[in-house]
């Protein structure tokens, strides 16, 4: 019984090390800076222990069930040996977990209230509503795209530098011709389509091919998905506002 | 009551979030893969672990943490100096709101779920050559600096792609005198600073400042502080992967030349 306990406190304490330096600011700025109580004290207290409770658990369930599954899908696909089949689920797993994060429906409805002030979309709900919805749509796309080309990058071993800066070089030309109000929205739904139980589970699944195949590194070719899931969505949502 | 009320909300959020990905899970494994998963009880109870820490986790900040970091994040961004009806924005009035935005970009990085998840990884795939904490703080440094740039721009209303076209550039120069094996992990690494609890606090703190900074539009200056939060932890990674090969070799001559005396 010793064991599990004594695995549990270190990350219990893992969690408190994790979480102090957000305490720490907080209680600085509001006290030494701003010179103001803490408005309830008690429920503050009640949230911060769901907070160190809740990231041991998810630290917990990531060693025994994100981790795990990603890297046995991984390997399974390999001994399958099918490459269509496995950028067929890449793509799926792309668009399937970033059509319904709940930060992208924010940023496309915010976005959506920027082009309807500047007179892109008609002034009405059924209007805003759709260019949100193809908004969504076109990041989701982007996300599956992106899971696709980076799972076909470890397979032929490209390198990941030529694809990124190549994406880099078309996002800066293509800000350049992208009405003004698409750019900060642009920008910032390259950060929003990954969640936090998607990152583990495409990190392990890049990781984990990368091991299973002969002659890749899992350093130089197993990461790298998610900084395509950040870029893909940036180039296609600039299209989108060059073409809407 | 309330607060039981909060907790299935935002399990039930958390199980739709989820839902998609089991849905393509279950749909490949049955249809495509066809092989037993090795250990199912133990993944599911892990698939179960992060679901209820995640909740635990969203609704523990929703109470504890971000009613105060918006809250003060709204008061820093308007200072008395500039509430005294100044009409001339000096950026030298936002001292502390610099200050407060690395120190809660920095902060609010290291409690990041998804980082902790890829620094985790990366020790292992490394062999342990990469320390998970290093690269947190490393990452973290880039989100303070990036985030308090950010900040900056707010206040001087400069164009955002001049900020972020400067910053690619320096990352792509950074690549080509980097090793192989740190360049997608210090990609991915600007990815995945941005989420949980980083965007709120960070996205309370852009369009407040946009908010009160005179001459500002929310709509348009109150994005963007994000991208510099994605952009900057590339920067810091690559640098600080670049510093310790350089350090590195120094020691390395200098045993050489002490060896050759």
């Amino acid at each position: 019984m010793r064991g599990p306990v004594v695995a549990l406190s270190r990350r219990l304490f893992g969690a408190v090390r994790d979480l102090a330096p957000i305490i720490v600011v907080i209680a600085f700025f509001q006290i030494v800076v701003l010179q103001q109580p803490f408005p309830n004290l008690g429920s503050v207290l009640v949230g911060l222990v769901c907070v160190v409770l809740g990231l041991t658990l998810f630290i917990q369930g990531l060693e025994t069930g994100l981790f795990p599954l990603g890297e046995a899908i991984a390997h399974a696909f390999a001994r399958k040996g099918s490459v269509a089949a496995l950028l067929a689920f890449g793509f799926c797993l792309g668009f399937g977990t970033t059509v319904a994060e709940p930060a992208l429906i924010a940023i496309a409805a915010e976005a959506a209230d920027v082009a309807s002030g500047a007179g892109v979309v008609a002034d009405d709900d059924a209007a805003r509503e759709a260019y949100a919805f193809n908004l969504r749509m076109v990041v989701a796309l982007a996300v599956g795209t992106a899971i696709t080309l980076g799972v076909l990058r470890i397979l032929k071993g490209w390198p990941i530098h030529v694809l990124i800066i190549g994406g880099y070089l078309l996002v800066t030309a293509m800000t350049a011709f992208a009405p003004d109000e698409i750019v900060g929205v642009a920008y910032d739904s390259g950060g929003v389509a990954t969640s936090t139980i998607t990152v583990p589970l495409v990190t392990a699944l890049g990781v984990g091919l990368a091991t299973s195949l002969n002659g890749r590194n899992p350093m130089v070719d197993g990461f790298g998905l998610i900084a395509f899931a950040c870029l893909t969505p940036m180039i296609f949502v600039l299209g989108y506002g060059m073409v809407v | 009551m309330e607060f039981l009320a909060g907790l299935v909300d935002t399990a039930l959020g958390t199980a739709v979030d989820v839902l998609p990905i089991a849905v393509i899970l279950v749909v490949f494994q049955v249809a495509v893969l066809r092989r037993r998963v090795p250990n199912l009880g133990r993944i599911l109870s892990g698939f179960a672990a992060v679901l209820l820490g995640l909740t635990l986790f969203l609704i523990g900040l929703e109470q504890a943490l971000f009613p105060i970091g918006e809250t003060m994040a709204r008061q820093l961004a308007a200072p008395e100096a500039a509430a005294a009806g100044t009409a001339q924005v000096d950026w030298r009035d936002y001292m502390l709101v610099y200050a407060f935005a690395a120190a809660i970009g920095f902060a609010t990085t290291i409690a990041e779920p998804p980082l902790i998840a890829v620094a985790l990884k990366a020790e292992e795939a490394s062999g342990g050559l990469i320390g998970s904490w290093g690269l947190r703080i490393a990452v973290a440094v880039g989100v303070a600096v990036g985030v308090s740039l950010g900040a900056f721009r707010i206040v001087t209303g400069t164009p955002l792609s001049w900020y972020i076209i400067a910053a690619y550039v320096v990352v792509i120069a950074q690549t080509f005198r980097s090793s192989r094996s740190i360049v997608p992990l210090a990609y991915d690494s600007g990815g995945v600073t941005t989420s949980t609890v980083t965007v709120p606090v960070v996205a309370a703190l852009g369009l407040g400042l946009a908010a009160n900074v005179p001459g500002r539009n929310p709509l348009v200056d109150g994005f963007g502080l994000i991208a510099f939060a994605s952009v900057f932890p590339i920067m810091s990674v690559l640098g600080y992967s670049m510093a310790t090969s350089w350090l590195n070799r120094l020691r390395r001559a200098r045993r050489s030349r002490e060896e050759a005396t």
